[in-house]
């Protein structure tokens, strides 16, 4: 497969994931916010920013930090590349240049997601009308990739496709975790202790996770169990571990020339993910951690454009 | 301007000629309610497919839909088979002349066509100088548009040799017609068009540089901003081969390549929709940024095959265009099967002075112009506008040749209200590498205003499925 066109669909599923991750992190926020304790509300009002690392930009364009100006700025501003908006307008821009290799129901998703976008304005994305928006993101994307799993032939693009989606939502969750993790629980000392219950709730149903907890531990909710169905447990599909089973399935399948770099480092980070124990991270730091792995994903990102997608 | 035209269907007593009387009867016998629900449902298909064309000038490349009309363009089997000989007749003798003037140059000797002509013409390739091509065959796609003349003959109006486009119009439009009203091809047999891909793909494979290898071919797009960028996708997609843009391809050591994610992959033939002048920044443009930097070398050590081959445009020039009909006499010493349309050179003292004169009569149109652009169809010009054109033609007479203004044949068309003649005329293609070989049907664009003679899609003309019937 021509690499232009690899990198294409490959980039094309990441932005629709991050879009989707948006919306996840923008949802809870509006909970937090409008439900939840009020000497958290900086801090939650803050956390998507740091999560995306768009706080500067932000700045530039608003001066108080409020749910508004938040969203406004996350959601639906144009000029902002991490906004949902920016999100859906690129993933559909690498749909066009490639829809001769994708399935015409990829494309036409991708497009009448952003056709309608497109048309929404600003002064609707409030209070019911946000939660409204962001669900609607979600099925979105829910529905694109159900498309591509459902369409498209078994090969490069579906291999590249699937690779786009689960690295950026590896790092999606990775930074969630890392931002509220360190809001709910700044001290170590703390993992056992009394919890914020809603604030806990609102996290693992940010990454659609609740019920499995319920499900997985038939417990209540304990920071360290979050933890570990965040980042160890593969039957949690928005897992980190969950996520490298599906990287390493995808790379299994392509074959590069000069990859041997890509496919290690893929499968180390799945060896991490799956033999690790919640509780040694714990004693090194959850945040060390996380942190670790992310500059890892980054540089999984960069090798894969190397080897495989023409660019240096 | 009324004048007697020849209408497709009918003859010139009202009666519907043989060859359309099945759809005739098919059109007497269908409620118009189910046609014009058909031609909504067409509508909606065309646009969900996104067969769809980029305007020059519109913001941002808006897409746009060329319109499709239901009424077919009809030609009977022995009409067609005539055609079919003078298309190649007059298609091997413009390759005759492409090989010839970057070869021996005897046309130019025996004076048949003045020299400076053509070595003096923009298109003409001095890189093309003395390289043997495969099949010594130039264009191996060519388009030649036909316009039928109230007189019922067939006239060639030009040549396009260089990447003419429009043949995805005529498979969709098929393929459309087949979905909308399968009863109609029970009814007759319509010669089939959609081996189109597949004879496309073998003249391309035969075009070969390696005789001993199957040749590895890839379609090649300036990008999707392109109008006639779905076409470039559709035909990769039709024939099972890629569609790369400049920056996928790389010449390394004399050979080109195309970046794949398992690495370096050989080409060994391109079909290129990109101008020459933008194929290789190193011989020709330097700031383009469509091309293959060193692909002109490659070309040149026989390594890659291009179709059309670089420097085709002289042949198809409008300059060019009067002397085909005794190219055909001299390199194959037959007499065209295919008339030119009569045509005033305006460099010429005497016919510019004849131009000048009829101006409000005649069709002008710049030597080097395309797609119905800067050309002035003087009968349907106000005065105002005859004597706007006349000024640019008096700045520089060279530049134009002028026609008269030719009855285009109609066809009839849905419209507003109804059905109503339009103008139309038909684009077969020619495909030429080890053999010469071409799809029963073409292109018929359709002039979509009443009276209307431009046919072309970016100036609001349409398209008709083409049936050659028994």
């Amino acid at each position: 497969m021509l690499s232009r066109v690899a990198d294409r669909i490959f980039w094309m599923s990441r932005q629709m994931e991050r879009a989707e991750n948006m919306a996840r992190i923008l949802g809870v926020t509006a909970n937090l916010v409008l439900f939840g304790a009020s000497d958290r509300r900086e801090e939650n009002l803050r956390a998507p920013l740091t999560i995306t690392g768009t706080s500067e930009g932000f700045a530039e364009r608003h001066q108080s930090l409020t749910l508004e100006t938040l969203i406004a700025f996350l959601a639906l501003d144009e000029a902002n590349p991490s906004s949902i908006y920016s999100c859906l307008r690129d993933a559909r821009d690498n749909a066009h240049a490639v829809r001769w290799q994708i399935t015409s129901e990829m494309w036409e998703t991708l497009n009448a997601t952003w056709l309608e976008v497109r048309g929404i304005r600003r002064e609707r994305v409030i209070g019911a009308g946000a939660t409204q928006f962001f669900d609607w993101v979600k099925e979105r994307s829910h529905l694109f990739r159900g498309v591509t799993y459902g369409t498209i032939v078994r090969g490069e693009a579906f291999d590249f496709s699937r690779l786009g989606t689960f690295l950026e939502r590896a790092d999606n969750t990775a930074r969630i975790l890392d931002v509220k993790y360190h809001i709910l629980l700044p001290a170590v000392e703390d993992v056992g202790g009394a919890l914020d219950y809603y604030q806990w709730t609102a996290l693992l149903r940010s990454v659609s996770a609740f019920e499995t907890y319920r499900a997985l531990y038939r417990d209540q909710i304990f920071p360290i169990k979050v933890a570990e169905l965040l980042v160890l447990e593969r039957r949690m599909p928005r897992s980190l571990a969950a996520c490298f089973v599906e990287i390493n399935h995808s790379l299994e399948r392509i074959e590069g020339q000069h990859d041997h770099s890509v496919k290690r480092l893929a499968g180390e980070l799945l060896a991490r993910l799956t033999h690790s124990d919640i509780e040694e991270i714990f004693q090194a730091g959850l945040h060390e951690f996380l942190t670790g792995c992310l500059a890892d994903f980054t540089e999984l990102g960069n090798r894969i454009q190397r080897a495989y997608l023409g660019t240096v | 301007m009324q004048r007697k035209h020849y209408d497709e269907m009918h003859a010139a007593d009202g009666a519907v000629r043989p060859h359309y009387r099945a759809l005739a009867d098919w059109l007497a016998a269908t409620p118009a309610e189910r046609v014009a629900e058909k031609r909504r449902e067409a509508d909606l298909l065309f646009h969900r497919v996104g067969i769809t064309f980029a305007v020059y000038g519109d913001e941002q490349g808006a897409e746009r839909l060329i319109p499709f009309d239901t009424i077919p363009r009809i030609i009977p089997l022995s009409e067609w088979q005539l055609l079919v000989r003078g298309l190649k007749q007059r298609v091997a003798a413009l390759n005759r002349f492409l090989h010839d003037i970057y070869h021996g140059q005897e046309i130019l000797k025996a004076g048949v066509i003045p020299a400076e002509q053509v070595l003096g013409n923009s298109a003409y390739q001095v890189a093309m100088l003395g390289l043997d091509l495969p099949h010594q065959v130039y264009s191996h796609i060519a388009g030649i548009d036909l316009i039928r003349h109230e007189d019922g003959n067939w006239y060639v109006l030009e040549d396009n040799l260089r990447t003419p486009s429009g043949v995805s119009y005529m498979l969709e439009d098929r393929k459309m017609m087949m979905r909308l009203f399968p009863e109609l091809f029970e009814q007759q047999h319509v010669y089939p068009v959609e081996h189109y891909p597949a004879l496309l793909l073998e003249t391309l494979r035969s075009i070969g540089p390696h005789a001993m290898s199957e040749a590895s071919v890839v379609v090649m797009t300036p990008g999707q901003y392109n109008s006639a960028y779905f076409e470039h996708a559709f035909l990769a997609q039709q024939m099972g081969v890629e569609l790369v843009e400049g920056a996928d391809l790389f010449v390394k050591d004399g050979y080109v390549y195309m970046r794949a994610t398992g690495g370096r992959q050989r080409v060994d033939v391109i079909y290129r929709r990109v101008d020459d002048a933008f194929l290789d920044p190193l011989a020709f443009r330097e700031d383009s940024l469509l091309g293959v930097p060193g692909l002109l070398s490659a070309y040149r050590a026989g390594n890659v095959s291009l179709a059309n081959a670089i420097g085709t445009g002289v042949a198809d020039d409008k300059s060019t265009y009067p002397y085909v009909p005794d190219m055909i006499r001299f390199y194959l010493g037959e007499e065209p099967l295919l008339a030119n349309v009569p045509t005033w050179q305006c460099k010429r003292p005497e016919d510019f002075a004849y131009v000048s004169e009829h101006l409000a009569e005649l069709v002008v149109k710049e030597v080097q112009g395309s797609g119905g652009y800067g050309m002035l169809i003087g009968p349907a010009c106000t005065a105002a506008q005859v004597e706007a054109f006349r000024a640019r033609l008096n700045a520089n007479p060279t530049n134009y040749i002028a026609q008269p203004t030719l009855s285009l044949s109609t066809c009839p068309t849905f419209v507003e209200r109804g059905i109503a003649p339009r103008h139309v005329d038909l684009r077969p293609f020619v495909l030429s590498g080890r053999e010469v070989t071409l799809v029963p049907g073409g292109l018929t664009r359709v002039a979509l205003g009443e009276g209307s003679l431009v046919v072309n899609s970016s100036q609001g003309g349409g398209t008709k499925d083409t049936w050659v019937v028994d």
